[in-house]
């Protein structure tokens, strides 16, 4: 018999068994918990250190901070939610009962304070009759000024669970995906069997378990297979599987979602276990599974009873107990109270008697068991108390005895310091819910079992309420055969483990009438029985009102101890049945899953990579500033010493590029080849303008609709040869547009002969723009290409090559007003013909310009960019109205002609300037009449874009105004509340830079 | 959810984009009543129960545009078909009709 320990290598852990368990007892691990030292072995989770420890109060409940203990030895853990580790991993709510211990680990209590021993918010159980359910609704309603400001800051300093980190998480996390042609989940006596008889085919097999070793509740409850400890069975079996090269054991992994076509999240806790990750290994890794088969045994969940005082510490379940005596040597108590409603009872009696606890009664609900139950109680000593049930607890911060409610009424009281309890179990169906399945209720076997499976799911063990260690050895090896025959594999016979099938008798108890003191039916949410009743009484009858009402089950163990006991009761209130009453049915994740893991590898940089534009390099080498567009990382402006601010640099690229010639990075414009016989018919109902006349050499600018007749996007399209197009969008489009296109070749005129290719990438393109820019380009053109005004007219497009033989392209366009080009070369090329073009332009007085001086040459010029084509705009609404063919089909042209769209009344783009030429114009002010009052219904329209124009000295502006065009002259305000401004304008021309446009002729 | 691409293969559901209803055909612009042909091309959806015909673009993958018939429910898949075969079988060549 083993006894609790006073022997040679436990150190100082009292409740430590002398022998026993599956912890390494040859290594000793320190931890700390609340500042205090103390230590366990490689093997033990948190849980069981504290145990060993003696220390049974682990943190203060969520709403009246009472004390709280260790109540599962599981994922289902209510209770134990401690903080670990510290500094930026510290991680809140982390459950004891699947924290391993290491060396040097750091666990904290939580919702204390200011200490777990003494915690002033516990006065909140006195002010419990304000904190019944509903509370936040009722409450705190009125005056809902105070809300904000008094009742929600002190709910939620007094009503909380841990701590995150407010430091960036140090740590990686990895994303993989598997494939399989048999799942097992769960890693119990039945996965096992499961996963064997799979593994001896060449199936590719994966066995996913929650906990760090294999085993399960075979292991849990010392159990014997095949007349040897379940252990035993449990290594030999895991030894074969681990050297099978088909088969791959996923241990500390929860699969916590099912998802359509047999795909299964999991997370796999690679380095929990650990200090620190290892060089190079991720903290978790977030597993998506693929499989064809998948046999589910994620085993049961024993389910509390409802007494007064079942919360206290040393309060556990029964299940929980044998566990922590069998797998981990520990002894959660010395004087047990046992306390059940089924024939488990005896084997928690029988495992604290071997371990030589003093079990002081076995209450049993039941008037009648078996004599197997009624012997192994005595043998253990134990008083059977039939019929009988425990009413409450006795104690503060530790259990110190229970009442007893007698089968004939009277009341007693035993003196005890663990009380043992199981109201039966629930299978974890969880797995078999997330797509819609509705479970059944088994009235024999009191729980909710699956109900249609997920197609190629099958079940095995306890989840299918095959809850005796016989039976889940069965249903596991043949559920293995049938998956993997299924996946198209010949079974191999696999003979089945042999083990005794213990009684699994139970009757319903799903609370204890009049109990004494508080009965917790959601431990982590404080809610109680009475919270139920009263839920009931004002009408919240309905399970998804009871929850909400309650707040049951939603709290971050989704109530996997109460979800089910909640049901029953509310059934037993309001004399319905259970499935009357309402069914439990859960969605994915089945436990926490964190959100870095989700992440993955997928933050900052990794998550929004940098494009970077090819004359990058050089930009940075000449002092660029930079700005990110979406992804890219485009040259803003281009300082110099002496420079005061960006906009004085921005002024001088502004006035280079008017009078002499500047140069500037487009490749991140979208590029996209289009080649075929019917490409010009095809460009033609894309586009609204007509493009069918366009002449090979030439290009011409374009607008394309979306059918609803809105603006999509615009850029040019340019024709190299009889069937070969090149066209160019705006940056934010370039990948919406090829969908676009390629939408319409493949689906709505598929007998067009087009291909279309994406060539953003490919080419690096530069503008080279103003007066000078001929002459520098013809330094870096091959003589052989006539690039005079006679040869490359305005719009003229040209394959040439430059530098002595590089392939390029020459396209004379212009978006600055000025005569410019945009040259490209192919993208490897790109670095180089920047270097050339800055260093053949210093004797033109050549600078580079970015996207700032871009964008004020294309406001002065009344040019429409991003602010104007946002997705509310016309063509018309911009000033294109005219480019619109009447004639012909393309995307847009019917919708685009409803009466709303062509409405002369509509906001039209027109241009504004300053009354007061001094005064700074804001986009996103509204305009208004000059009278009139800053309500919405006078409100006319709105300024788009306005930049201070060096070339007229002021600033200018463009705007939609309604019926903007005619109004030429009159002066509207520019009203701008958010930041204060109320400007006078005066309507002009969109276009303040030769509006005759000759200078793009040359 | 997993798509099997005609030209990839069965690929996870987050490399395809889904674009709606592959039953609407775009009509005729000439059409007398054009207007209110297009409205409903453009906007009007029902959205009963059971199997759909959608459609879906491989935009992580090989850039087709797919039809799969799906049910919105269960999400199973019966068929995936290549969109342009479905078009071209749906409408005979009219290339020189516009
Ligand atoms: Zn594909």
């Amino acid at each position: 018999m083993a006894t609790p320990g006073q022997g040679s290598g436990t150190g100082s852990q009292p409740n430590r068994l002398e022998t026993g368990g599956l912890v390494d007892r040859s290594r000793i691990v320190r931890f700390t918990f609340d500042g205090k030292t103390y230590t366990g072995h490689p093997g033990d989770t948190l849980a069981s250190a504290l145990i060993a420890n003696g220390v049974s109060l682990t943190g203060r409940s969520f709403k009246y901070h009472r004390p709280r203990g260790i109540l599962s030895a599981g994922s289902e853990e209510p209770n134990a939610l401690v903080e670990l580790r510290e500094g930026a991993r510290r991680e809140p709510n982390t459950r004891a009962t699947v924290a391993e211990v290491f060396d040097g680990l750091v666990a904290r209590s939580q919702n204390r304070w200011p200490s777990l021993d003494f915690d002033v918010m516990a006065v909140n159980s006195l002010l419990s009759p304000i904190f019944v359910a509903g509370f936040y609704y009722k409450t705190f309603m009125w005056p809902s000024a105070l809300w904000e400001k008094l009742y929600e800051p002190a709910i939620r300093r007094a009503a909380g669970l841990g701590r995150a980190s407010d430091e960036a998480d140090p740590d990686t996390y990895d994303k993989a995906t598997a494939f399989a042609d048999v799942l097992v989940i769960g890693g119990g006596t039945a996965g096992l069997a499961a996963a064997l008889a799979a593994a001896r085919t060449n199936a590719r097999v994966i066995l996913v378990d929650e906990n760090a070793t294999l085993g399960g509740r075979g292991v849990d409850d010392g159990a014997d297979i095949n007349g040897n400890p379940a252990h035993e069975w449990v290594r030999t079996v895991e030894a074969e599987l681990s050297s099978a090269p088909n088969v791959r054991i996923l241990r500390r992994t929860t699969a916590f979602g099912t998802y359509d076509g047999g795909t299964y999240g999991a997370v796999e806790r690679v380095s929990d276990h650990l200090a620190v990750a290892a060089q190079g290994v991720p903290r978790q890794r977030l597993w998506r599974i693929v499989a064809k088969e998948t046999v589910l045994a994620s085993g049961a969940t024993e389910r509390p009873v409802v007494f007064g005082g079942n919360d206290r510490p040393g309060v556990m379940l029964a299940g929980a107990v044998r566990t922590y005596i069998n797998r981990f040597g520990v002894l959660p108590g010395r004087r047990a109270v046992v306390f059940t409603n089924n024939d488990y009872g005896a084997s928690t009696v029988a495992a604290l008697k071997r371990a030589g606890a003093e079990v002081v009664a076995l209450v049993d609900s039941r008037a009648q068991i078996s004599d197997e139950v009624k012997r192994i109680a005595s043998e253990a000593g134990a008083r059977l108390l039939l019929g009988a049930v425990v009413t409450g607890t006795l104690g503060k911060k530790r259990v110190t005895g229970v009442t007893i409610h007698t089968r004939t009424g009277e009341e007693e009281r035993l003196d005890c310091d663990l009380v043992a309890m199981s109201g039966g179990w629930n299978p974890n169906i969880q797995l078999t819910t997330h797509l819609g399945s509705k479970p059944t209720w088994n009235d024999k076997l009191l729980c909710f079992l699956p109900g249609t499976l997920p197609h190629g799911m099958s079940l095995a063990g306890a989840v299918a309420g095959d809850f005796t260690l016989g039976k889940t050895l069965v249903g596991g090896t043949s559920a293995g055969s049938a998956a993997v025959t299924a996946a198209g594999y010949a079974a191999v016979s696999v003979p089945v483990p042999k083990a005794a099938d213990e009684s699994d008798a139970v009757a319903p108890l799903w609370r204890v009438k009049s109990p004494n003191g508080k009965a917790f039916v959601d431990q982590q949410n404080d809610v109680t029985e009475s919270d139920i009743e009263l839920a009931e009484r004002e009408g919240f009858r309905a399970v998804e009102h009871l929850k909400r009402y309650t707040t049951l089950g939603m709290a971050t163990d989704q109530g996997r101890t109460a979800n089910v006991n909640a049901l029953a009761i509310m059934a037993e209130i309001t004399g319905r049945t259970i499935p009357q009453t309402g069914i439990t049915v859960a969605r994915p994740p089945y436990t926490p899953v964190s959100l870095g893991t989700l992440a993955g590898h997928h933050r900052e940089k990794h998550f929004k990579p940098t494009r970077l534009p090819p004359s990058y390099r050089w930009a940075k080498e000449n002092g660029c500033v930079f700005v990110e567009t979406g992804l890219w990382l485009r040259p803003s402006y281009f300082p110099r010493p002496g420079e005061k601010d960006w906009l004085e640099t921005v002024k001088r690229e502004v006035t280079t590029v008017r009078n002499a010639v500047g140069i500037c990075d487009v490749s991140t414009l979208g590029k996209v080849d289009l080649q075929g016989a019917d490409t010009a018919a095809f460009l033609d109902r894309i586009y609204m303008n007509g493009l069918k006349t366009l002449p090979i050499g030439k290009c011409r600018y374009g607008g394309m609709l979306r059918e609803d007749g809105i603006l999509m996007d615009d850029g040019t399209v340019a024709r190299l040869g009889e069937n070969h197009y090149f066209i160019t969008t705006t940056t934010a489009n370039a990948v919406k547009v090829v969908q676009h296109m390629e939408y319409c070749a493949q689906w709505l005129w598929p007998e067009l002969d087009v291909q279309i290719v994406s060539a953003t990438e490919q080419w690096a393109q530069y503008a080279v723009a103003g007066p000078k820019s001929r002459e520098l380009l013809q330094k870096i053109v091959d003589p052989a290409f006539d690039i005079t005004d006679a040869g490359f007219p305005y719009l003229g497009v040209g394959e040439i090559t430059v530098c002595g033989g590089i392939k390029a392209r020459l396209f004379r366009l212009s978006f600055s007003g000025e005569r410019a080009y945009e040259i490209g070369v192919p993208a490897r090329y790109g670095d180089a013909l920047m270097r050339r073009l800055a260093e053949a332009g210093k004797e033109f007085g050549a600078c580079a310009y970015g996207t700032e001086a871009l964008g004020v040459m294309r406001i002065e010029k009344g040019h429409i960019s991003g602010p104007e084509l946002n997705g509310t705009t016309t063509p018309r609404d911009v000033g294109l109205g005219g480019m619109v063919s009447t004639k012909k089909d393309f995307i847009g042209h019917v919708l685009g002609k409803r009466p709303g769209l062509v409405d002369p009344e509509r906001p039209a783009l027109i241009g504004f300037r300053p009354l007061d030429r001094s005064q700074r114009l804001r986009s996103g002010a509204h305009f208004l009449k000059r009278d009139a009052q800053a309500t919405a219904e006078n409100d006319e329209g709105y300024m788009t874009s306005v930049a201070y124009s060096p070339s007229n000295g002021h600033w200018v502006g463009l705007g939609l105004l309604k019926r903007g065009p005619e109004r030429i002259g009159e002066i509207v305000r520019a009203y701008d509340p958010v930041r204060g401004g109320d400007t006078l304008v005066e309507v002009v021309s969109p276009v303040f830079v030769d509006p005759e446009g000759v200078r793009v002729r040359g | 959810m997993r798509i099997a691409c005609p030209y990839c293969g069965e690929r996870s559901l987050d490399e395809f984009l889904y674009s709606g209803d592959a039953t609407v055909k775009r009509p005729d612009f000439a059409s007398p009543t054009a207007a209110n042909e297009f409205v409903s091309y453009t906007y009007e959806r029902s959205n009963p129960p059971g199997m759909h015909r959608e459609l879906w673009y491989h935009s992580a993958g090989c850039h087709a545009w797919l039809v799969v018939t799906r049910g919105i429910a269960t999400h199973a898949i019966t068929s995936v078909e290549v969109a342009r075969d479905v078009a071209l079988n749906e409408k005979p060549a009219t290339k020189d009709s516009i």
